[in-house]
């Protein structure tokens, strides 16, 4: 694909992210979603870049910022959309909300709100893929504040030990919710944390969607090929608050708007404007297909049914059958 | 048709059903602590390594949250993992991911994820261990909706539940308890089939029910055999699956006898003995003709000397107190 075809569309993928999220977080204040809403905006060239390195039957384990993984990973909106009004069409079935977005047809694998949780999970899946001779990527998506636990270490360890194909993915956006990374790191290189367990590791704007692509690329290639697990760091930004519930007394206004011309939606659009493939009237265009996208979505959580009370107690446990029995 | 009898003891047991398992389903792998080239710390999967290879017999890391997340994670891409905890109080590293992963995934995921995990960890106390190796967290796992507890009490459980467990779509827990390891039965050739749905009288009784599970079977059983002498007739309940627990088995044993005793290697407060005398109250409170009376650990830590450590645990000399006192043979309990 031309570069500006491909700019064109990663676009379009990272407006309707941004878009998802900020009236997700309207209907936050309308009480239509409620528990705690994570958002990303800002972070959207990291979702949007490492996903077309990635194919069917690899797997995708993510964290509690995921809204923006789900989307690029081909979940449909709607669904995410129903999840977190609770609803029966949502992609867990109204069981998790925002911080639980599961979807099997897409080997995605959540949506874990235990910082550091998903990392042995994503271990195991690659565990499972290699005994069975498949050249898949088990992809695992984590903030830096998930570098403080130990579980961490305890992954990265047994991934390099045992050769697995996991692409660890870091999202430094250089806050573990409130706490920024050199109060919460002795040591705030992660790529040489990385190293330390024998991982191959880079950094990578995290802003720019087209290394974001490039790098996860190679990663991916590298690690299908068998070589063992592969680490990026991302350098990006978290523009909103941690939650809603989140004052941000713990970093400055010109903090946000220094990082804030680094909008990755803004560097692709400067980017597609120099090459003369994009125009104003082509995103407000572009806006107005991505809002009625959502729109429907939006729809069709609000139509979707509340599951019975009845229901409350399916699959605590499956129900022992043949099919089962491998 | 007669089955030629064996003479076999509960780690022999425990390494047959495992060494079958391994065997039947390509599949199946093992992985924990010292599992492979040392054999299991308790011996149970000694010449596994040779045999199925360092693919299928995986030594770990000291990373239980790791290795025991990986099981999920391996569960879920559809292989079939049986996990080794070297003892029951390792467990808690890795208790993050057996609550908040394995328990949940199913019911969180809106039914898309099962979790077909099988957790072998080794439990109780009695080997001198101290406060870190010796405690009996069964109970309290058995808190958690969506997991199964399994405790075998006896060579045969030992033997047969493996293959039960793996037939679970859901996460199983095995609890080994640490003193059964060298008890010794006869048992039939052919592996067992074990039923992990009920529970099961161990020896029939009138008087009074003895409800237990898992390592103070064997200590209830004798106590059972002493009260017998006095001229009580106790009715012994192995529970086996601990959860979900088999109400039926337990309603029936007191109904039978009106009297009931729990032995349980669990503290007392919050423990499961406190849940079966719950739902005994509940459910078949006319039926009862004296309250129930509960055998625990005693509540502190497990300590290392011999006489504190037995001092602690469950005896067969209280076991057979309380059955003396609750019909009517005056012994304070």
């Amino acid at each position: 694909m031309n570069a500006d075809v491909q700019g064109l569309k990663f676009y379009r993928e990272m407006l309707k992210i941004r878009r998802f999220e900020e009236r997700s977080a309207e209907l936050y204040g309308e009480m239509k979603i409620r528990g705690f809403l994570h958002l990303s905006v800002g972070q959207e060239a990291i979702a949007v870049g490492v996903m077309p390195a990635l194919s069917k039957e690899d797997s995708v384990v993510s964290a509690y910022r995921e809204h923006g993984h789900a989307i690029a990973r081909g979940v449909p909106i709607e669904s995410i959309m129903a999840e977190m009004f609770g609803k029966v069409g949502g992609c867990s079935h109204g069981h998790g909300g925002s911080m639980h977005l599961f979807h099997q047809p897409s080997r995605f694998y959540g949506g874990s709100a235990i910082v550091g949780g998903g990392l042995p999970i994503a271990t195991g899946l690659a565990l499972a893929e290699k005994m069975k001779w498949k050249q898949t990527v088990s992809a695992c998506f984590f903030g830096e504040g998930a570098m403080a636990e130990g579980v961490f270490h305890e992954s990265m360890n047994l991934a390099a030990l045992w050769k697995l194909p996991v692409l660890f993915l870091c999202e430094n956006n250089g806050y573990a919710m409130g706490t920024s990374i050199d109060r919460e790191l002795s040591r705030t290189d992660l790529v040489q944390k990385a190293q330390s367990y024998g991982v191959a590791a880079v950094q990578v704007d995290g802003m720019d969607v087209f290394s974001v692509a490039q790098e996860s690329k190679q990663a991916a290639a590298y690690v299908r090929s068998g070589e063992g697990p592969f680490f990026i760091e991302f350098k990006t930004y978290r523009f909103r608050a941690h939650s809603m519930y989140d004052p941000e007394l713990y970093r400055s206004k010109a903090e946000v708007d220094a990082w804030k011309k680094r909008d990755p939606l803004k560097l692709l659009e400067q980017r597609l404007k120099g090459s003369g493939v994009f125009t104003d009237d082509q995103r407000i265009q572009m806006e107005k297909e991505v809002d009625a996208e959502i729109e429907a979505a939006v729809q069709f959580a609000e139509a979707s049914p509340l599951e019975p009370v009845a229901d409350l107690m399916k699959n605590v446990t499956r129900e022992r059958s043949k099919d089962d029995n491998r | 048709m007669t089955t030629d009898k064996l003479r076999m003891t509960y780690r022999e047991g425990l390494r047959q059903g495992l060494r079958d398992a391994l065997r039947k389903d390509a599949n199946v792998f093992l992985m924990g602590e010292d599992v492979g080239r040392y054999g299991g710390s308790y011996a149970i999967s000694r010449e596994f390594l040779a045999e199925f290879g360092p693919d299928r017999i995986r030594d770990t890391p000291l990373s239980e949250s790791a290795f025991l997340g990986a099981g999920i994670g391996a569960a879920l891409g559809g292989a079939r993992p049986i996990v080794e905890i070297m003892t029951v109080n390792f467990s808690l590293l890795a208790l993050d991911q057996i609550i908040n992963n394995a328990a949940s995934l199913l019911h969180m995921s809106g039914g898309q994820f099962n979790v077909p995990l099988v957790i072998r960890i080794g439990t109780g106390a009695g080997r001198q261990l101290a406060a870190q190796h010796s405690h009996s967290f069964e109970g309290w796992y058995a808190h958690i909706p969506g997991i199964r507890i399994l405790t075998p009490a006896t060579v045969e459980d030992a033997r047969g539940m493996i293959a039960a467990a793996l037939l679970e779509p859901n996460p199983v827990l095995i609890f080994e308890h640490v003193m059964l390891l060298s008890t010794e039965a006869e048992v039939d050739e052919r592996p067992p089939h074990v039923d992990i749905d009920f529970a099961k009288v161990r020896k029939e009784g009138r008087d009074l029910s003895l409800i237990t599970y898992g390592g103070s079977l064997p200590k209830t059983l004798e106590a059972a055999g002493v009260l017998e002498k006095s001229g009580v007739s106790a009715e012994v309940l192995d529970l086996r699956t601990l959860r979900p627990l088999d109400d039926a088995s337990i309603i029936k044993t007191i109904q039978k006898t009106g009297r009931g005793v729990i032995i349980d290697e669990g503290w007392r407060s919050g423990s499961l003995s406190s849940e079966i005398s719950a739902r005994i109250s509940e459910q078949c409170f006319s039926a009862l003709k004296a309250p129930i009376v509960r055998i625990c650990t005693k509540e502190v830590p497990i300590p290392y000397p011999r006489h504190l450590e037995a001092a602690a645990l469950p005896s067969v000399k209280e076991i057979v107190d309380a059955g003396l006192y609750l019909m009517g043979k005056h012994v304070r309990v």
